[in-house]
């Protein structure tokens, strides 16, 4: 397995940028037709997974909490757009998405789902614990506003190392309130951290809406507390995402100086997989409504007006979607449950040679 | 060997690994300008620089994280609790992150990571500056903890403890920072885990204790020889791993044993050492195993009062002679 300083070691090198948006803000981005196609596929890649998870928790084949980003794809296709595989992302529950883009295998998380010892983490995490150390990928966090501090540290370790590497920490406007946001941005903007703090502003943590929870309505307003320089986005358009991310990796790269980014969205489904879809606390008609603002179908929609998408090229890249989905419920089933070996294993660095480190004495069960 | 006080053997471990590994850095409130609450960092700054002897805000959650996400991606960093009660506003990041990083990834991130100062009572200090919080600690699968008595224990845990790769917790003791000791001068001078140590060997009775606590009962064995009563005492050192063969080998060699802890009895060390014993050596007894604990109370501020609440000699003595029917 790779530890974080063997794959760190890989990657401190200065590589070039993978691909260098165009700064004059042209419309799309200035990307040409590959690279949205490439958005495109990563989003309806990011519905369809999502979809068929939805569909596998009906069957009993995913357990536990299992939390679908659908509605909110705009946020992680933008903003990870303008990352290279060497930086870091790290994230909540609600993370399928995010990891996928970061480069897991739609088998590998799948597998994760069913639990299975082909997932990411051997079926250790599940749902909500997907983690990458080859991808950069630091999880997978279910504590609310748990990985702000670990985004942090993320971010001193490359100012430490003096890489030119960024890290970009997700969590839901929920997390806003918690002592951990507060103390993170308070030592990132001190010490000159380059994080960028992505608040998917979804409206809703479980049901508790936004302004029921915040004395303060506009997030971003809270980095003047810090001294952080921050922005607002539209959560639902992958360009707005993108250029309001770009500014601020540029800014931590070059400067190291962490901002803070609200992007506004919106859940389409329940909380997690045992939470109906509107519930008690929204509307039938308040869903219905959101939904009319689809960050996919709004993506299309300026991809096409630009004559940069036609039907069978939509038709096709959502075919592969379905099908890499489909293969990767396919593979989860058939991959084995993690052995009973795998018990005790990754408690700890070293195993259990002389029954000294678990006090139900391992030997015992065997 | 040199002679020096349980605080400049932490220093020196500290500057030891610091100097063998870059990744190795300390933070905390405190630990630079003002050289360490305790003075256990001195010199450190000027040795090493700012970015590696970090004095943080009072935001002991926020650093903790900080520390448990730079550890994830490679760094090796010491965390100062200025004491460990002020650690419980960290325990997130210790019990949720740290302690199961290593297994919700499947094995793909480690955490190296010490987080260590004072646990449990100094003189007078109150209810929330006077706790011993092993046994919280102890309860997480996950963590590594242990808790040096001397000087040069101090040394030897703490570079053991900055060296393995898996979140260890080092409790130190207040009232031992000043404590004076021989330190053999070997940079290479570790204490592994799981390793407990004899620290006076005896026939009678067995007293299994750790950290302050293996002084109080040393000056009970003293006591208790001018009674022609043996006692050893088994100084644990690392409460997990748990040196299990030593723990066994003493209650073989006495059949009596003695907990002696400074924490509170409520599932305390002493409640799992004597689990552990009735279920590995019951026949080997000639009588219950007694405890010696903290009052099960918050901790009281007048003299009198605190001196009842905190284990002592007297009790250790009493404890003896209850094992030993005298
Ligand atoms: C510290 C903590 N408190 C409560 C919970 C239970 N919980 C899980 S998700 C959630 C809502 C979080 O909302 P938000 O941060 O906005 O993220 P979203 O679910 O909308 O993506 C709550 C209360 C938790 N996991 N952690
Ligand atoms: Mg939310």
């Amino acid at each position: 397995m790779p530890d974080g300083r063997a794959a760190n070691a890989k990657a401190t090198s200065r590589a070039p940028r993978v691909e260098e948006p165009r700064r004059d803000s042209q419309r799309l981005g200035g990307l040409d037709k590959e690279k949205l196609h490439e958005l495109l596929s990563q989003m309806l890649l990011g519905r369809r997974f999502e979809e068929k998870s939805a569909e596998s928790y009906a069957l009993g084949k995913i357990g536990g909490f299992c939390h679908l980003y659908i509605g909110q794809e705009a946020v992680a296709v933008g903003a990870m757009s303008v990352l290279r595989p060497d930086d870091y992302v790290i994230t909540a529950y609600r993370e399928h998405v995010q990891a996928l883009i970061k480069g897991l295998t739609p088998r590998e998380v799948m597998a994760e789902l069913y639990g299975r010892v082909d997932g990411c983490s051997k079926g250790k995490g599940g749902s909500m614990h997907l983690f990458s150390a080859e991808k950069n990928f630091l999880g997978g966090w279910g504590i609310v506003a748990g990985q702000i501090p670990l985004g942090t540290g993320v971010g001193w370790a490359i100012k430490y190392r003096d890489e030119d590497r960024v890290c970009l920490c997700f969590f839901g406007e929920a997390a806003v309130n918690q002592g951990a946001f507060h103390e993170s941005l308070n030592m990132a903007a001190l010490w000159k951290l380059p994080v960028i703090f992505l608040v998917e502003n979804n409206r809703f943590g479980m049901g508790t809406a936004w302004e029921r929870a915040s004395s303060l309505y506009d997030i971003a307003q809270k980095a003047a507390a810090y001294d952080m320089p921050s922005a607002v986005a539209d959560g639902m358009d992958v360009f707005a995402m993108r250029a309001a991310v770009l500014e601020a990796v540029d800014r931590a790269r070059e400067q190291r100086t962490p901002t803070l980014i609200e992007a506004r969205c919106y859940r389409f489904m329940g909380h997690s997989m045992s939470d109906p879809v509107h519930g008690v606390y929204r509307t039938k008609e308040e869903v219905e409504e959101a939904k009319q603002k689809d960050p996919i179908r709004i993506f299309i929609d300026q991809l096409r007006e630009q004559d940069l998408l036609d039907e069978d090229e939509l038709n096709e890249l959502d075919a592969r979607a379905r099908a890499a989905v489909e293969d990767a419920a396919e593979f989860a089933e058939k991959s084995p449950e993690p052995g009973p070996e795998e018990l005790y294993r990754d408690v700890y660095a070293q195993e259990d040679v002389r029954g000294w480190l678990y006090f139900d004495r391992k030997d015992r069960l065997e | 060997m040199a002679v020096m006080t349980y605080r400049e053997a932490l220093g020196q471990a500290l500057a030891e690994e610091m100097e063998r590994d870059p990744d190795v850095f300390l933070m905390g409130e405190e630990v630079g300008v003002y050289q360490g609450a305790y003075k256990v960092s001195k010199g450190l700054l000027d040795r090493f620089g700012e970015l590696r002897v970090v004095d943080t805000p009072i935001t002991e959650l926020g650093f903790a994280g900080l520390g448990v996400g730079a550890a994830m991606v490679g760094l090796r960093p010491v965390i100062e609790f200025m004491t460990f009660n002020f650690s419980l506003l960290a325990l997130d990041q210790v019990f949720n992150s740290a302690a199961k990083v290593r297994y919700m990834s499947g094995g793909q991130f480690k955490c190296p990571i010490v987080f260590r100062g004072p646990t449990g009572a100094a003189l007078q200090l109150s209810a929330q500056h006077s706790q011993a919080l092993e046994s919280p600690y102890l309860h997480f699968p996950g963590l590594k903890l242990c808790t040096p008595a001397t000087p040069a224990d101090a040394k030897g845990l703490l570079k053991a403890a900055i060296r393995d790769d898996d979140p260890v917790v080092v409790m130190e003791g207040e009232l031992l920072y000043a404590l004076k000791g021989e330190v053999p001068e070997d940079r290479e001078l570790l204490v592994p885990p799981g390793t407990a140590e004899v620290k006076r060997p005896g026939s009678d009775v067995s007293i299994i204790t750790h950290g302050k606590m293996v002084h109080v009962a040393l000056q009970a064995a003293a006591k208790l020889e001018q009674e022609e009563i043996d006692a050893e005492v088994l100084d644990l050192r690392w409460l997990r791993p748990l040196d299990i063969e030593a723990a066994l080998a003493t209650v073989y060699k006495t059949n009596r044993v003695v907990c002696v802890e400074e924490g509170w009895p409520y599932l305390g060390v002493g409640a799992q050492i004597s689990t552990l014993i009735q279920e590995e050596a019951f026949d080997y007894l000639d009588a219950p195993v007694v405890r010696v604990t903290q009052a099960d109370v918050p901790m009281p501020y007048s003299k009198n009062l605190e001196k009842l609440a905190k284990p002592s000699v007297e009790r250790v003595i009493a404890a003896c002679h209850k094992v030993l029917y005298r």
